[in-house]
């Protein structure tokens, strides 16, 4: 019996598909949790629900999902005040991101940190850093301590353009190229340090990529917004750390579809680059790519069901939970629990 | 018993714990094949390797960096930052990676790690390179910070601030390294958050730190020969957790305080206990307490004028015989 051509090409296609359904799906669901708690995030902002400040990645989701699909349990996460996604797509539940989001007492810190500060020691999230460029020597810390130790784990560090022309930057690169560590630098290039486009402030076109040079590192400029491109290059560079041979600088090139925090409109952007990257939502492209891959409507709009049932559900729990307790103020200061600093 | 150099005493104190513990490691500028810029740390690389014992480029950022990032996750490491006026460069780390990740965290993780630096006056090196800023990290929540001013107190407290499973910050007189003292054999291990009364008396307290302990001592000696006057000298070592009870306990018997303070006067240490005294021992005071400090100015080059402006024996001597009688 002879296929169709178009059917013909699909299971070839699946045949020789590097990254399988399951791990489609996990990259599409990761993606889809990111989005949609963001969007809640800044509905709940809108309602005065969500304090402080908060900074969405909506638009960037392929990077957090495709590096966290990628790592294996026990992989860290370093990440930035931009760093909702980033530990979503490290497993931890809707409810503790959205809780701290609200400080309440149901937060994923309990209200300690903030929106900034996310930080699941249990998920590999090691933390998330609100002073630029701070945490990749941290990042480099931690690859050290594996090394040392022949722990075969590889610490990540997330970081925005921005972040490419501060002076960690530059004395992270060199120390983890001299000292060969385990780890992964991932620049999410979105054209805007804040409100400022990247490329009027930086001396080279692409502000991480073409610094690599500079500590012998190669250069590699992706998509950043093609979730199976992000997924493929994370294993390539994970197997090199795992292996030895050092770490590497990613600059994958993405879009913030929103301001830079909550305070910014984005008023600075030009007509109609906003539109143009719309049609490389991460999100909504992927979505061609799992049917290409024969994944049926119905899987996809379960999933939609699912993850959306997920955030309201988590809504709900956070709107109904009480506000950061008065008792845990001066608590784990010190390591003995207390902020005593005197006798 | 032994006599052994304060220089000496950081190699040996160092050494006493990288032999202790695996994960103990040692990093900086200039630290392995160097052996220190001061010299305090010849030796360590031929007995503990390259592994653990690890030159850095000139980047304190990457340095303090690394340092957290190995604390987080299991090591146990000591960092040295040259000068203690390079704690500027990095000073985002101390101030606002080490102490707070913790408490932000909720409890979640940790950082149990030592940065070394090389505090203080006496080398005429100018004002980046002899201040004494050992304020600068008092002031800031999650750091505990501590100043020994004797070689037994270097090995000692060096061994509680590396056992210590929060971030310490270890400031080493410049002007201390050639100074020798007594130093039992066989590991020492000290206590944070000890003052230390080195010579008992009951007309005056003097509450000195680092550099200023040996001259404060000496001052108490010339009073006690030139004037008859009984100072008690009060060590304070450890500045968080800082001992109020010694000190109060000291103010109870004496009923008069001065502070010999290297940094300069404004929020210097000594304001702080000055401000506790007020509040926590009024009643035992009979006369304002006095603080001897160097004054708010950046510090000059010139021997003679950098002598002129950090507390030195003769100054503290006439404060005290001032104060007292009048």
């Amino acid at each position: 019996m002879m296929d169709n051509p178009a059917s013909s090409a699909r299971s070839s296609l699946q045949a020789n598909d590097d990254i399988g359904e399951a791990k489609r799906l996990a990259l599409f669901r990761s993606m889809l949790v990111i989005r949609l708690a963001e969007q809640r995030a800044y509905d709940l902002f809108l309602q005065n629900l969500v304090k402080g400040t908060s900074h969405l990645s909506i638009g960037q989701e392929a990077i957090a999902a495709g590096f966290a699909e990628a790592m294996q349990p026990g992989d860290l996460s370093f990440c930035t005040y931009r760093g909702h996604a980033h530990t979503l797509a490290r497993g931890v539940a809707i409810e503790k991101v959205l809780g701290e989001l609200m400080q309440r007492d149901n937060g994923l810190m309990r209200g300690k940190g903030g929106s900034m500060h996310l930080t699941s020691e249990p998920h590999g999230v090691m933390g998330s850093y609100a002073i630029v460029g701070a945490h990749l020597p941290i990042a480099c810390g931690a690859a050290w301590r594996a090394q040392y130790k022949g722990q075969d784990d590889v610490s990540v560090c997330f970081f925005g353009d921005g972040t490419t022309n501060i002076g960690a930057f530059h004395e992270a690169l060199n120390f983890a190229a001299i000292w060969k560590l385990p780890v992964v630098f991932v620049c999410e290039n979105n054209i805007y340090m804040e409100y400022t486009p990247i490329k009027d402030v930086t001396a080279v076109e692409h502000p991480a990529a073409d610094r690599a040079s500079a500590y012998g590192l190669e250069r590699i400029v992706i998509d950043g917004n093609d979730a199976d491109v992000v997924y493929r290059t994370a294993q390539a560079a994970y197997a090199r750390a795992r292996a030895g041979d050092g770490p590497s600088l990613i600059e994958c090139l993405t879009y913030r579809h929103s301001g830079h925090s909550r305070a910014d409109p984005a008023k600075y952007r030009p007509p109609g680059e906003f539109e143009q990257w719309l049609k490389r939502d991460p999100v909504k492209t992927y979505i061609p790519r799992l049917k290409m891959f024969g994944i049926s409507d119905d899987v996809i709009a379960a999933i939609e069901r699912d993850v959306l049932k997920e955030v309201d559900a988590a809504t709900e729990a956070c709107k109904g939970a009480s506000p950061a307790p008065l008792d845990i103020l001066a608590t784990d200061v010190y390591a003995d629990g207390t902020a005593a600093w005197r006798n | 018993m032994a006599e052994l150099s304060y220089r000496d005493a950081v190699a040996r104190g160092i050494a006493q714990e990288m032999a202790r513990d695996a994960d103990v490691v040692f990093l900086g500028e200039d630290v392995a094949q160097a052996g220190g810029v001061f010299k305090t740390t010849v030796g360590l690389l031929e007995r503990f390797g390259p592994k653990r014992v690890r030159d850095t480029p000139i980047s304190e950022q990457a340095i303090l960096g690394a340092a957290m990032g190995a604390a987080m996750t299991g090591l146990k490491p000591i960092a040295e930052i040259m000068f203690s006026d390079f704690l500027a460069v990095c000073f985002n780390y101390i101030a606002n990676e080490f102490p707070k990740h913790r408490y932000m965290s909720n409890g979640q993780t940790k950082c149990p790690l030592v940065v070394r630096t090389a505090n203080g006056a006496g080398s005429r090196f100018g004002a980046q390179h002899s201040q004494s800023v050992e304020n600068w990290a008092m002031m800031i929540p999650g750091l505990k910070v501590v100043a020994p001013s004797n070689p037994a107190d270097v090995i000692g407290l060096l061994a509680a601030a590396v056992r210590d499973p929060d971030p310490v910050i270890f400031f080493e007189h410049k002007s201390l390294y050639p100074i020798k003292g007594e130093v039992p054999d066989g590991e020492i291990v000290d206590q944070l958050g000890t003052a230390r009364i080195l010579r008992p008396g009951k007309d005056a307290t003097i509450l000195a730190l680092a550099l200023m302990v040996p001259r404060a001592v000496a001052a108490a000696e010339r009073l006690k020969a030139e004037d008859g006057v009984d100072v008690e000298v009060v060590d304070v070592r450890s500045l968080v957790p800082l001992d109020t009870q010694t000190i109060l306990a000291s103010l109870a018997r004496t009923h008069r305080l001065f502070t010999v303070e290297e940094n300069p006067r404004l929020c210097g240490w000594g304001a702080e206990i000055v401000s506790i005294v007020s509040e926590e021992g009024f009643y035992d005071l009979d006369a304002a307490p006095v603080r001897i400090t160097t004054p708010h100015i950046p510090l000059p080059a010139a021997d003679n004028l950098e002598d002129a402006v950090i507390p030195s024996v003769d100054r503290i001597v006439e404060t005290v015989r001032r104060s007292l009688a009048s």
